[in-house]
């Protein structure tokens, strides 16, 4: 199992960001996905984050939404984002869960943290979990051996970033701007600036997420931050292509972009 | 500058008394007001993306500046008055109450007020607080499409950008509201993803939120929510408790023996229970809409059936599979269409103070004509579900029994539903 600081040091090593990517357990179809998760660690992501469908994605923007309520469609259950789980991992590539609570909570926080571990799995990001709300997660993850991470926002006052990355192992995610998953025109523009304040608070590297989607906007980030993290953009691929062949092309063309925006 | 008061100080002056600073806060700090984290016991709390956290703090601050406050509390109550047209009275209905083995049944109108239902209460007080937090935009979502048109309403009222989430499903069976509420000058964003009903308008409502926060003030419509929302719409709502005891006490010379209300989200339910808390003698029933029945699956049983987890930011009994998955809720009312229930119902549920029960379309849309041809009120089809559980606690209760139901909205909106139901 790769874990997330081997990725972090080997990156600061070849003086460059890690390369975070982002796809939901299920989609395109439940081994479309390893296929696609695995082209794009190929293609020079380091990170694979597995999101786990859920019915009620309030931080998500239409893309993923589509992309989660297909895979809810074709049947995807928490069995299966393990195992997409461990076909990522063989990957060689850092492989997280993101989820949202519900799933966790009713599954069993134990459980959870267990099943994800021998899955390969090295931790989860939790978008709805607040700090005041995280007690029983931490303790589970931590007992399991698996990483923490969760989220800044460009709205956070400093207070807030202290208390949330203290409960941060691995990363910190930083959400560029205020809003809900998808690819922009532009990178908010109080990333930067929440990556400099959360960086006075930890040492831990700080990742960048939301409104990523090309080399250029990669490229611009990484200048800043030690990982850029990117979702809807490859959905959107995948939602695009004609048929999985050719979507798996295009993922791991746009993370071969994306993987010379962050050398860049 | 504003003046401070302490709990129980009356408002007095040329328009008398109708709430005080403690009617509108409660009556001091006790087991049901939610702690520091909004929990109300293991239910409530907050599950949101952080970044809403400030803008909920931001709430949550300066509404503990405004409920004591007595400026505010002075326009909040001037607006009750003279514009819900608050308070609203208390009607015995015999010839329905025959139904109910000769109870006395006392129905609180609020389908009176200005709207139609219940919902301007929290509305109006909501608005005021947009004002005070210095934003010029407000969102909400709405089932039935009551929590929408109070919104618009108040919101051409002060003079506030105004959108209003709702489900396609609904736009489609309150077609009536849509329109009304564009006339009122808001846009009415139909959601078409997920079950196209409130749960869905929800979830569209906090994206928005999430997105324009820096102006725009989520006027969240029920008692469920992150944390201050359901202290803050129950505040708003219970007023109708605090009116109805006073009238009930005044009219029969004592407390009902039961208190009953349709339960969707949970704020009419809360807003008529909650001055009746620590009245022992008085018993709480909340209905549930049951849909086409406990066993068909088609149904809103959140309490009744459902499980505890968490939806929409805030912990609470909510219908889900065994991943956590939510489950799709059904109710003919769309009022009650909503798979999740105010954090404060579910601690009410587990500490026993009140009791939760079903009733299917079938039972609600029986006591929907019931009401109308034995005394002339046609009530929303979310109220008839309170009367139809009324009609059974009647029988239960005996003929001397007092029974004080939530009439919680006028049932014009669901003429297309009842011309359909009924084949009028």
């Amino acid at each position: 199992m790769t874990t997330l600081q081997t990725v972090f040091e080997k990156a600061r090593a070849e003086n460059r960001s890690a390369l975070v990517g982002y796809l939901p357990a299920g989609f395109p179809s439940k081994d479309g996905a390893v296929a696609a998760a695995t082209a794009m660690v190929e293609a020079g992501c380091d990170v694979i984050e597995i999101g786990l469908p859920y019915s009620d994605p309030l931080m998500d923007g239409p893309t993923i939404q589509d992309a989660v309520h297909r895979s809810l469609m074709n049947g995807t259950r928490i069995g299966d984002v393990m195992r997409t789980v461990e076909g990522v991992a063989k990957s060689g590539a850092a492989t997280l869960v993101m989820t949202y609570w519900n799933p966790v909570d009713r599954y069993g926080a134990e459980r959870f943290a267990r099943d994800l571990a021998s899955a390969g799995g090295t931790g989860t990001i939790t978008p709805d979990l607040t700090p005041e709300e995280s007690e029983p997660w931490l303790a589970a993850s931590k007992e399991a051996g698996i990483d923490t991470v969760f989220l800044v926002a460009p709205s956070s006052p400093d207070e807030r970033i202290s208390r949330v990355v203290s409960c941060c192992t691995g990363f910190v995610y930083a959400a560029s701007l205020m809003g809900v998953t998808g690819a922009r025109e532009s990178v908010g523009s109080a990333a930067e600036g929440l990556v400099k304040r959360t960086r006075s608070h930890t040492s831990l590297p700080v990742c960048v997420g939301l409104g990523v989607g090309n080399g250029r906007q990669a490229a611009e980030v990484a200048a800043y931050a030690d990982g850029v993290i990117v979702g809807s953009a490859f959905i959107r691929r995948l939602l695009d292509a004609p048929d999985e062949k050719s979507g798996l092309a295009a993922v791991r063309e746009l993370a071969d972009e994306l993987a010379r925006g962050v050398r860049h | 500058m504003t003046d401070s008061v302490h709990r129980g100080e009356h408002l007095t002056g040329a328009e008398g008394v109708l709430i005080t600073p403690a009617d509108l806060v409660g009556g001091g700090v006790r087991g049901d007001d939610p702690d520091l984290r909004g929990k109300f016991g293991v239910f409530g709390g907050r599950y949101v993306p952080e970044a809403l956290i400030p803008a909920l703090d931001e709430v949550a601050a300066e509404y503990e500046k405004a409920k004591t406050d007595l400026g505010f509390i002075r326009e909040f109550d001037h607006l009750l008055r003279t514009y819900a047209g608050r308070p609203t009275t208390l009607t015995e209905v015999p010839r329905f109450a025959e139904q109910a083995g000769g109870a006395r049944i006392l129905l609180k109108r609020e389908d009176l007020t200005h709207t139609g239902a219940h919902k301007i209460n929290n509305v109006l007080g909501q608005a005021l607080l947009t004002k005070r937090l210095g934003k010029t935009r407000v969102i909400a979502e709405t089932g039935a499409g009551q929590h929408g048109v109070a919104t618009a309403t108040a919101a051409a009222l002060l003079g506030l950008e105004c959108v209003i989430y709702m489900g396609a499903v609904d736009c489609e069976r309150q077609a009536l509201n849509v329109a009304r509420m564009k006339l009122l000058g808001a846009t009415v964003v139909p959601v078409t993803n997920g079950s196209q009903t409130l749960k869905d308008a929800i979830n569209e409502a906090f994206r928005d939120w999430v997105t324009n926060v820096d102006h725009t003030h989520y006027l969240f419509g029920t008692v469920a929510g992150p944390h201050p929302f359901p202290e803050i719409v129950r505040d708003f709502a219970r007023i109708i408790g605090v009116e109805a005891r006073r009238q009930v006490l005044e009219l029969t010379g004592r407390l009902p023996d039961a208190v009953a209300a349709a339960v969707g989200g949970g704020s009419n339910a809360i807003g008529i229970f909650h001055a009746f808390l620590d009245d022992e003698s008085v018993q709480l029933h909340g209905y549930e809409a049951g849909g086409r029945g406990a066993e068909t699956g088609e149904h809103a049983l959140t309490l009744t059936m459902g499980s505890i987890g968490v939806l929409h930011g805030s912990r609470t009994y909510v219908l889900q599979d065994e991943e956590g998955q939510t489950i799709e809720s059904h109710s003919i009312s769309a009022g009650l269409d909503y798979p999740g229930v105010g954090p404060e119902h579910a601690w009410l549920k587990d500490s026993g103070r009140a009791v939760y029960h079903g009733v299917t379309d079938a039972e609600a849309m029986e006591a929907f004509s019931l009401l109308a041809r034995t005394e002339g009120i046609i009530p929303a089809i979310e109220s008839s579900h309170a009367l139809a559980g009324t009609l059974k606690l009647g029988r239960e209760l005996g003929p001397d029994a007092v029974i004080l139901v939530n009439l919680s909205g006028r049932g014009d909106k669901d003429m297309g539903t009842a011309m359909k139901y009924f084949n009028l």
